[in-house]
């Protein structure tokens, strides 16, 4: 109690050295569980990733179409229980230089491209709506609460890949079962591009972006990627199968460098966490020797010693690190707020919380060793000495 | 001086002490033997550099000897282990320092309570005691006054009744009034006196100040880490 006491009269002492410290840790621990968070919702899309999926995409390149006709083979393949399709529609929702106006656009088998995302929640009357108007589509509800889309209302969108004016009318609005799911998407009819693909570019006629494959068991994917592949070995259009997961990977690979970057500065920072406490906790010590060597003269034992430095250290850190931990949920809804379509799914994660609680519990040990160890091998005669 | 009375309180016997800086060892105390009975208040005199607060400090237990034994009650307390050293000294010695070494964070109560954190008295107990110490040394109206709301001789007499109030055998003190003007070291001479006289307290102190050592009843003179 005392050792508590006192711990926490020494750190207020210095108050203004004191509060720049446990700023400079709070600010510290905010950018570390900020660049973390960044790093996660990069990654959010492998996170979210089914256990039971598979994509089945052109061999040399995503963004090199497949045909339509590969779907009744690969759903035949043994240990397939249900295959769709998708494709990137891409277009332009009113200012192209606005970020905000870039959310995913869809084409999707819609007879069945839902049942394979269980993930997306959309009531049986909406979907069905959707099913039966030719331009219909179904958004998510974060999208569409960011740009104010209601059920009834007419989405523009001017073409790029597939050239045009387009018009959907938002007949669905689906929600996230899950924290991590993505409610910024944009889904539409596949047989719709198609018929007005086949009308401006028949060339382009009956070709899809992507197979989505469900599969019975998760522990048959590499038989039944292997199967598909095999199939189109010697086609004109061959594909690579993956789980979801490798295939979300594939994206955020990409951008690997900026990742490790990002994770670089993280680990840089938690140098400077520990450089920051440690010079404070350094220089209280060292004003204080004289003070430690009259408690030993007393009679208080090196653990009483251990406990004061360690104790000033534990608690500037413990503070520093909960205001940092505090600071870092409203940037992540900024950056959340700022990106939503880039960064779908932003949540503080709980092993970045724990992660930064840890840098923050370590540094404060960590800084408080040297001094504490050296007081502990003070002489206490020379410690009555030392002038602080 | 005063005469000595009853058996030895303190025993120092053939010892000398010496530092090492870098390679090079540099002699402090040589061969010294002194033996303080009980009840007896010693100065220690000196130039500066002769070694006394080495001594004192040895006497104390606070650092130890290159060669001999320091008996204090009957213990050798060179044969002491840190941490058992930490407690014998918590149990029977005193400590007043020249610069007082008061907490400044700590009120004179909590200063002069801290020996006292370190044995099973209750939290009423302690109270006790150190309102008691601090009425002795006449600062009963002092004990909610930080260090720096105090005067240099109130500081010392908050170090002194923290130094008493574990009612320790012996109580060491390094140039008690070597940080106070003309009047406050007469009071602070004044109460080591009575507690020498009154409460039987043994003092060895440590002075460069000939009338604080007119108070104790030997005084001893070191030359050069010898005894003179």
């Amino acid at each position: 109690m005392f050792v508590l006491n006192l711990v926490l009269k020494n750190t207020l002492r210095h108050k203004l050295r004191t509060l720049l410290t446990i700023f400079g840790i709070a600010i510290a621990v905010a950018a570390f569980g900020f660049i973390r968070t960044i790093v996660t919702a990069w990654s959010a899309g492998v996170e979210a990733s089914a256990q039971n999926r598979m994509i089945t995409r052109h061999a040399v390149s995503f963004i090199l179409p497949l045909p339509y006709s590969y779907l009744d083979r690969i759903a035949n393949v043994p240990g397939v229980s249900a295959a769709s399709f998708a494709n990137w529609f891409g277009g332009v929702y009113k200012d192209a230089a606005d970020f905000k106006n870039f959310f995913p656009r869809i084409a999707v088998e819609s007879d069945t491209y839902f049942d394979l995302y269980p993930e997306f929640i959309i009531s049986p009357d909406q979907l069905a709506l959707f099913k039966a108007e030719r331009n219909a589509c179904i958004v998510g509800a974060k999208l569409a609460a960011e740009q104010g889309f209601a059920l009834g209302d007419v989405i523009p969108i001017e073409g790029d890949i597939f050239p045009g004016r387009w018009e959907f009318t938002v007949r669905g609005i689906y929600r996230g079962r899950d924290r991590t799911t993505d409610e910024t998407q944009m889904f539409f009819h596949w047989k719709y591009l198609n018929e007005r693909i086949r009308e401006m570019q028949p060339a382009r006629e009956g070709m899809v972006g992507w197979y989505v494959i469900q599969v019975d068991r998760p522990d048959d994917m590499p038989r039944v990627g292997g199967e598909i592949d095999g199939m189109f070995e010697n086609s004109r259009a061959r594909t690579k199968t993956e789980t979801e997961r490798e295939f979300q990977q594939s994206f955020v690979s990409m951008s690997s460098s900026i990742i490790t970057s990002l994770k670089a500065a993280s680990y840089l920072i938690v140098g400077i966490i520990l450089l920051v406490l440690a010079n404070t906790i350094v220089m209280s010590a060292r004003e204080r020797m004289r003070e430690y060597a009259v408690l030993k003269t007393i009679g208080f034992s090196g653990i009483h010693i251990v406990g004061l430095i360690g104790g000033e250290s534990m608690v500037i850190a413990i503070l520093g690190g909960a205001i940092g931990l505090a600071l870092t949920f409203p940037a992540a809804g900024a950056l959340a707020a700022a990106f939503p379509t880039f960064f779908p799914i932003v949540n503080v994660e709980p092993l970045t919380i724990i992660i930064a609680a840890g840098v923050s519990l370590a540094a404060g040990l960590v800084a408080a060793m040297f001094p504490a160890m050296r007081a502990l091998r003070m002489n206490t005669a020379d410690g009555l000495r030392s002038v602080g | 001086m005063g005469e000595s009375i009853g058996r030895p309180m303190v025993e120092v016997r053939n010892v000398s002490k010496s530092y090492h800086r870098d390679s090079i060892e540099i002699p402090v105390l040589q061969q010294i033997n002194i033996a303080v009975p009980e009840g007896e208040f010693l100065a220690l005199m000196g130039p500066s550099g002769s070694g006394k607060t080495t001594l004192l400090n040895l006497i104390a237990g606070i650092d130890r000897p290159t060669s001999g034994e320091v008996i204090v009650q009957g213990t050798n307390i060179g044969q002491l282990n840190e941490s058992a050293l930490a407690r014998w000294r918590a149990s029977h010695i005193g400590f007043v320092f020249q610069f007082y070494n008061l907490l400044p964070v700590l009120t004179a109560f909590d200063n002069v309570e801290l020996p006292l954190l370190l044995t099973n008295l209750s939290k009423s107990e302690r109270r006790n005691r150190v309102e008691l110490a601090l009425k002795l040394v006449g600062l009963a109206d002092r004990m909610a006054h930080y260090p720096k709301q105090l005067s240099g001789g109130q500081e010392q007499r908050v170090a002194i009744a923290r130094a008493i109030v574990t009612d320790p055998t012996l109580l060491v003190a390094d140039e008690p009034t070597g940080d106070l003007d003309k009047v406050s070291a007469g009071e602070i001479m004044d109460l080591l006196d009575r507690l020498n006289k009154e409460f039987r307290k043994t003092i060895v102190m440590v002075t460069h100040d000939p009338r604080a050592a007119e108070k104790a009843h030997t005084v001893t003179h070191l030359e050069k880490g010898e005894l003179a």
